[in-house]
């Protein structure tokens, strides 16, 4: 028998005044104990999924269960398996690391020697042990989000929510971050739902990924499912200027060989089944239209090239109409 | 009940660990003034025929207390205000805790600030020349009933940071209440000297309810009744402001 999903969610609509829709109806389910990446540009709606799911805002429409329990009906009851770590830090800047996991603990109603057990191993998980009686305030901002996600797993919750949990951090601070999280995912049975921008983060952690565009899932799958989807190679051919890239585009997609074609504001970005052996051929096209190219790259499928494809625009482009 | 009441002193806790000590002296600054300046300033009104009393020190002192009181209390939603920047305010949220629990946490947190300040501004009026004939039962009284204001303007304040999210709006809000409260109240100047429009709104104006309740309380002759009275309709404030800023938890869920 298929064990019950750590989280299921069923056709979430959400409308925020005034705004285009920011859930368009979302599905998904995650396995207990994997690593789920919701994964998409600011604005996709990954934020309002994490806040729906944790209880902190309501669907217009639709249904979520996190642990089997539905999230509209017994928030306290999910509230007390989950745990989640915001955008913002979370943490209380005038507490000590100490304080603050104590003060987590306590409002979580536990046994005051657990408690102390409890905040003493995750301080040591975490790197924070000699920091744990300096105010949080004085941490660096790698020590605040790991204390933020130390926070978070007092209670040993069933179900963990990060969202955009590296956001803001040096690449680094990102590695211990993700060092001490995928630790602990290892150790106990924790279902972590991630959203990032990252795609090399979801692509490194996540053993599924759903990818979010306006709202809705345009795909998911584990990350190597995704890739293996769009066969062949991609080469990125750089022209410098838009007009050269609309008559690139048109040279390229007179080649037989060439899969598919796609304008990334002055790039081109093609699908061939062995870019090594069709670029001079793609090259004299080009050159034989008319235009420069700048500067050309062939390489195997990355995420961004999953997200070009299902998404229909690239994952840069989505992030600047974002921002 | 008893996740609540844990739940209540350890976010308590958490705000007496964070306040800042100078706080309570910056805070006191003003009820200096007050007492110092406008003290000194209208010295003589208790010569005014019908004034009934031989030191204004003594009649304003109360008016002080209370009025401090609500100065302070009003700032109470800046808590709740850098909360929802920090992020703190959505992670309490999504942990299984009381909202009533966060509410009553920082009425609490105000409780014991006024506590402390009342007694501070008494302890001043009495060295600037108040006198307090019925004494500590008296001042226990006066220290009552600005508590009790002081905790329905903080839940007040509380609920409109809850609505507003935003620091501006509610100094804006808070300090456009205080001094008309002060003035619509007797804490300046006696009942039957000001005009009979601002004390027909005094007699329903809680904040004279405070300022009346520790006055009456200090008197040569203290009619405890009167001051039980005063106790009672400050407490009823209190709860129902108290309640009322707990469901605009709903108002700030619907908003994120």
């Amino acid at each position: 028998m298929k064990a019950a999903p750590a989280i299921e969610a069923i056709e979430l609509v959400k409308t925020y005044k005034g705004e285009v829709s920011a859930l368009a109806g979302l599905s998904f389910e995650v396995e207990p104990g994997t690593v789920f990446g919701l994964l998409g540009p600011n604005g996709a709606g990954k934020s309002t999924t994490v806040k729906i799911l944790t209880t902190l805002s309501a669907p217009d429409s639709g249904a979520a269960m996190v642990g089997g329990v539905d999230v509209a009906k017994h928030p306290e009851r999910v509230r007390r398996i989950i745990g989640a770590v915001a955008q913002e830090s979370g943490s209380i800047a005038a507490l000590t690391g100490r304080q603050n996991l104590r003060l987590q603990g306590d409002l979580q109603g536990m046994a005051p020697k657990e408690l102390t057990g409890r905040s003493e191993q995750l301080l040591d998980t975490f790197g924070l042990t000699d920091a744990a009686d300096r105010t949080a305030k004085t941490y660096s901002g790698g020590m605040r989000r790991r204390l933020d996600i130390a926070i978070a797993l007092v209670h040993q919750p069933e179900v963990l929510f990060l969202d955009e949990p590296t956001t803001g951090l040096d690449p680094e601070a990102r590695a211990d971050t993700w060092r001490a999280l995928t630790e602990l995912a290892a150790r106990q049975q924790l279902t972590i739902l991630l959203t990032t921008h990252y795609l090399e983060e979801a692509d490194q952690f996540a053993s599924r990924l759903a990818i979010i565009d306006w709202g809705q899932i345009v795909a998911q799958g584990a990350p190597d499912e995704l890739k293996a989807a769009l066969r062949g190679d991609s080469v990125v051919v750089e022209m410098g200027d838009r007009r050269g890239a609309g008559i690139g585009e048109r040279a390229l997609l007179q080649l037989t060989d060439v899969g598919s074609v796609a304008l990334d504001g002055t790039a081109l970005r093609a699908r061939v089944p062995d870019g090594a052996r069709l670029l001079p051929s793609m090259l004299a096209a080009l050159d034989g239209a008319g235009v420069q190219v700048e500067s050309v790259a062939v390489s195997r499928p990355s995420l961004d090239d999953v997200y070009l494809h299902f998404a229909g625009r690239s994952f840069h482009s989505a992030q600047e109409v974002a921002a | 009940m008893r996740p609540f009441v844990r739940q209540t002193w350890a976010l308590t806790r958490r705000y007496l660990t964070q306040m800042e000590p100078a706080f309570i002296f910056i805070s006191l600054v003003q009820p200096i003034i007050w007492l110092l300046l406008f003290g000194a300033l209208f010295k003589e009104v208790v010569r005014i025929p019908g004034f009934g009393g031989d030191s204004y020190i003594t009649f304003l002192t109360p008016g002080v207390v209370v009025m401090t009181a609500l100065f302070s209390a009003g700032w109470s939603g800046m808590n709740f205000i850098d909360d929802m920047d920090s992020g703190v305010m959505s992670r309490m949220l999504v942990s299984p805790v009381h909202r009533g629990a966060m509410m009553a946490s920082t009425l609490v947190y105000q409780a014991l600030t006024t506590v402390v300040q009342s007694i501070i501004i008494v302890l001043l009026g009495w060295a600037l020349g108040a006198k307090f004939p019925s004494g500590v039962p008296g001042v226990t009284m006066l220290v009552l009933g600005a508590v009790l204001i002081a905790v329905a303007f903080a839940a007040l304040s509380n609920g409109l940071s809850l609505v507003t999210r935003t620091r501006e709006t509610l100094i804006a809000a808070a300090t456009a209440l205080v001094l008309p409260l002060s003035f619509l109240s007797f804490a300046f100047m006696q009942a039957n000297l000001v005009p009979g429009w601002i004390a027909g709104i005094a007699r329903y104006n809680p904040v004279n309810w405070a300022v009346e309740a520790g006055r009456s309380a200090l008197a040569v002759h203290v009619y405890w009744g009167t001051v039980g009275s005063y106790v009672l309709f400050l407490l009823a404030s209190a709860i129902v402001a108290g309640v009322l800023a707990t469901r605009a938890f709903r108002s700030y869920q619907r908003s994120i």
